[in-house]
Order: C-alpha cells, then structure tokens, then sequence
C-alpha cells in the first residue's frame, strides 16, 4: 500500500478565496476520523493540529509508522472518548501529509508549486476544513479543540462561523504572535533558507533536500517547547555516552544530542517549504486586528461554551496571553471557564501526559456534552 | 450544605446572573443553578477547586478577586457573592467597590470576630484568638484584615454603601440585624451576611 492510500482526501470543489487574494478550487483536503457519528450527527468534534501536526491525531500513524501526535488525549476512554466522539482532523492546507500544499503540482504549469504556492493563512486553513462539516453532513459540532496553532484555528473557526459549535477549546494559544514568537519563526525559515539545497524552494525539482537547514529549524523550534526547568531536569549538564569533555564539537551533552536527534527525525516527516508556509500562517495570525484591535468582537456572534486552557510552564503562548482571550469573552459575558494547569513540560504539555489537564478536558468535554 | 450557603441561596432570585467570588469547590453555585435557575459564573484561586468545578460542569476561571474582577463590564451580573474572604484581602475598600461596580448587588459574608469567643479568648489568654473558624496563628493566617459585624456595618457609612438585608447565624439560627439588637447580635453570631447595594449617587461610576 502506498502512501496515498493511507491518506483519505476530499476534494473541496467549491472556489475558496484566500487572504492573499488568489481563489482556489478543486484542490485536496487530507482527512482521518476516529469514533462514529451518531445518528442525531451531534456528537462530532473537530480537532485542529499545531504548526507539525497532521490528521492522524491517535493510534499509529499510517505513513510515520509512530503514535500519533495526540495519542495521550484521544482514543477509546481518553479525554477526547472516540467510544463517544466522532473525531475529525484535517491535514491544513499548506500542509504535507496530502492537503494541498507547496509540494504538489501546479495543474497550470505542472510544476511543483514550491514557493510559488499561495501564502495561507489561519482563515484559509478554516474556510477550507469547514468544508468537511458538509461533507459529513454535521450542522453543528459539539466542540472545536485544538493546541498551539491548532487553537489558534480554533478561535478563528468560532469567530468565522459562530453558529457552527457547541463548545470550543483552545489550548496553551494566542490570539496574535508576539514579536518573539514571530522571532523564533524566522530564526526557523532563515535556518532553511540558507541550506544551499533549499534552491529557492525549488529542491523537490532538484531532488535535493534541505535538510541540514530544516533539521535546524526544528532543533530551535524544539527548545521553545520545553520549559527550562524540564530541560535541565531531564539533561543538566549530563554528557552523552562519554565519562568527559571531548575538547571538540561533537555532541557532548546530552541535550545536543538529543536535539540532533529530534531535528534528524523531523526531516523524515515533513516538507521543508511547508515549514515555511504554516509559520507563516502562524506570525500573520491577528485575531485582534482582524477585529479592529477589539479581540471580544471576534466572539460577540457566538453562544458557545468555551473553555481556555494554558500551562505554568509555557513561555511561548504564555498564560497571560491564553488570558487575554478568557478576558475578551468576560468583557461581553460569553459562558467562559479557564484553568492553568501546573506543569513543568512547556508548551509541550499539551501533547504530553499531563493527568491534571487530561482530565480537565474529559470533565469539561464529557460534562457539556451530557447537557447538551 | 451549610447554612451560610442556604441563607445566600434564598436572598437571591431565580433566573439572574450570578458570580461567586472565591467559588472554592462550586457547592453554592451548583445549589443556585438546580434550585434558583441562575446563570452562575465563578472565580477561584486554587487550580484543584477550579479543576473540581469544571467536572461538575461549572463555568469557572482561576483567577483572583483582585486583580481579575476589572475584566467584567459594570453591571454584568445580577449578585455577586463573596464568601468569608473580604477578611484575606490587601484592600477590603477596592474590593467592595469592585463587586458593586460589576454586580448590581452583593452578598458579602463575614466571620464576625465580635463574638464572645473571640474576645473572651483575646481577653483571658492575651494572644490573638484561634477558634473552629479562624484555625491559623496570627503569623500564618490569610486572614489579614478581620472585622465584626458592628465594624461592617460601620464600613458601609465609611465607604458609603447601602446594607440591604443583613442577617446573622448563631448556632445555625438565621436572624435579623438591626440598629437596637446590633450589640448583641456583634456578640453572639458566628457570621453576618450582608446584602448590600451600591448608593445611586454612586452609580455610574
């Protein structure tokens, strides 16, 4: 079987208007679901993935062969209950695990898109997933959930289709990129931009990949995952199969290595130019401008039921940023609960097995659910 | 359920909107929600109470009462409740001001330290009283700032609130306050519950 096969897509037929400016139309949409839709189609959630996600949220990943990136939070019995939720995630467009993408074929050119692909942004990431409501017949879901970017798709969802959810979760998120976020996201596309096999994002064409530049990418990215304490935990200064210092560079400390690692891995599962295009989604993502610098407008139109969770430990969408949005919604009385859970895992808590927030989210979810 | 919370249950009425300050575990917001229809929303400073709220479906946010109550609109609720805790605040006065800018009404609490244990215990050993509800030392208590019950009602001519209904619990025994029994009520009540309200020269503000 390859690796289409393993991917299930719908092809939005519909033209969809981007950001940019350009329209686009007959393009693919990467899918997976977990779970099934009941009869009264009122028990579907759908989860967004972050910035290296993709649809294969739990069990094994078809294509990496691993867990899936959310295997913790969602399954039979787990926060998100698969025995009772139908979930659906999508791959975003500008994605690399089958949605359209900078790494297909321009059907006018029949050259790969490269950097020729359009900037997405977060609304064209939903406008083009809310399509699979039609596709499944679902008026309405029980809930949006997402982390990190995903709940950046979350809060844009709600705000572009009010109507369209029961309850919505955005988790250890933000309503804008701070200067340092957007930082941190250059640091990553100039790691691959100066890879010489980057070729002006033309290395698919070239068969040569960046991945020296990608690997790095991702090796600074990681660091903003993890909180300082958790690293020093986990590593310290411990040194890396050896009793002493090498007096050179190779990986001395543990951390090195495991970065190395954890950037070497990457390369095998994810598209360079893809990189690109989601942080950039991600730094042009203002939920606040888009608004007219007043972020309560953005849910005025909304009766959902939200529940906004951030962690002690994140620095990179930092607790008072998760509460910035929790502030929006009290200033024009939406039904908003917020907790912070403690946790010394960064921003990665989410994605990790923190029991204070996986159970959480189960009682907010299973909570709402049985009174609706 | 306690008393107290039977008490502030009855004062408000049914189908307004509702914030408890200082929530703690969701009792009374979970009692105002089945027996009065509210709207109830709260605010919780510990993370595990704000944890045990959201598993009985209540709208909860971790926060603290003064630094988190500026987020609400003037007017946004109906009643805001505050539990046994103007006691543990810096400043009892913003506080005060606080709920009444975002309520329309108050329903304040205080563990009276008028009562004859209070002041036998202060007068026969000459240390700072420890009773069943004020267990900490003087060194370790969050209790900062106590008054009686007289003190409270003192206060609102200080800080120019209106006191609406005031009742106190002695031996779980609901009574009224009033000018000619407030002596004695400042010595027998555990606790004095206030309905207050803002003064109208003070609306709008």
């Amino acid at each position: 079987m390859n690796i289409k096969e393993k991917i299930k897509t719908l092809v939005i037929k519909k033209p969809l208007k981007l950001d940019c400016g350009k329209t686009i139309n007959n393009f693919p949409l990467a899918y997976e679901t977990y779970g099934s839709l009941n009869e009264n189609k009122d028990n579907a959630i759908l989860v967004f993935h972050a910035l290296t996600g993709d649809q294969f949220v739990t069990g094994i990943n078809p294509v990496t062969k691993k867990d899936g990136w959310w295997s913790y939070a969602v399954g039979p019995n787990k926060s998100i209950d698969t025995n009772k939720y139908f979930v659906i995630c999508a791959n975003v467009i500008g994605g690399c695990m089958g949605s359209f993408g900078p790494s297909h074929k321009n059907p006018d050119t029949n050259k790969i898109y490269g950097t020729d692909f359009p900037v997405i942004t977060i609304n064209d990431m939903v406008n083009a997933q809310v399509n699979l409501l039609d596709h499944f017949e679902i008026k309405k879901l029980f809930s949006v959930v997402g982390g990190s970017m995903g709940g950046m798709q979350v809060l844009q969802f709600i705000s572009n289709y009010p109507d369209k959810a029961n309850t919505v979760v955005p988790i250890a998120c933000t309503s804008n990129h701070s200067a340092q976020n957007i930082a941190f996201n250059e640091l990553g596309r100039q790691a691959i931009a100066s890879d010489h096999n980057w070729s002006d994002g033309k290395y698919l064409s070239n068969n040569t990949l960046p991945d020296k530049g990608l690997s790095v990418a991702r090796m600074a990215a990681h660091i903003t995952y993890l909180s300082k304490k958790g690293l020093q935990e986990k590593f310290g200064r411990k040194l890396q199969e050896r009793d002493a210092l090498k007096f050179g560079f190779d990986a001395d400390f543990q951390i090195e290595s495991y970065l190395r690692y954890q950037g070497s891995v990457f390369v095998d599962r994810f598209d360079a130019n893809s990189y690109l295009y989601i942080t950039r989604a991600m730094d042009y993502f203002d939920l606040v401008k888009q608004f007219d610098g007043n972020l309560s407008n953005a849910f005025k139109k909304t009766k959902a039921k939200f529940f906004i969770i951030s962690f002690t430990s994140d620095w990179l969408y930092p607790t008072q940023e998760n509460k910035d949005i929790v502030i929006a919604l009290n200033a024009i009385g939406a039904d908003v609960g917020f907790v912070e859970i403690k946790s010394d895992k960064g921003h990665d808590s989410f994605l990790l097995d923190v029991p204070d927030f996986l159970k959480t989210l189960k009682n907010f979810l299973d909570k709402s659910y049985s009174e609706t | 359920m306690k008393t107290e919370y039977k008490i502030i249950v009855d004062l408000i009425e049914e189908k307004t909107r509702v914030l408890d300050v200082g929530c703690d575990d969701g009792t009374l917001m979970e009692s105002l929600k089945k027996d009065k229809n509210v709207d109830a929303r709260g605010i919780e400073i510990s993370k595990d109470k704000v944890q045990t709220c959201v598993s009985k479906g209540l709208t909860v946010i971790e926060g603290n009462a003064e630094l988190d109550l500026k987020q609400f609109p003037n007017d946004s609720f109906d009643y805001v409740v505050l539990g046994q805790t103007l006691q543990a605040f810096v400043n009892p006065e913003i506080v005060i001001k606080e709920l009444l800018r975002v309520g329309k009404k108050a329903i304040i609490t205080i563990p009276n330290f008028g009562h004859w244990k209070v002041r036998l215990n202060l007068l026969i050993k000459g240390t700072m009283p420890i009773t069943e509800s004020l267990p900490n030392d003087w060194y370790n208590t969050p209790n900062i700032h106590m008054c009686t019950i007289k003190d409270f009602v003192k206060f609102s001519k200080i800080i120019n609130f209106k006191i609406f209904k005031s009742l106190a619990l002695t031996n779980k025994n609901i009574s009224n306050i009033n000018n000619s029994n407030l002596f004695y009520k400042n010595l027998f009540a555990e606790l004095g519950i206030f309905l207050i309200e803002k003064k109208d020269e003070n609306r709008n503000n």
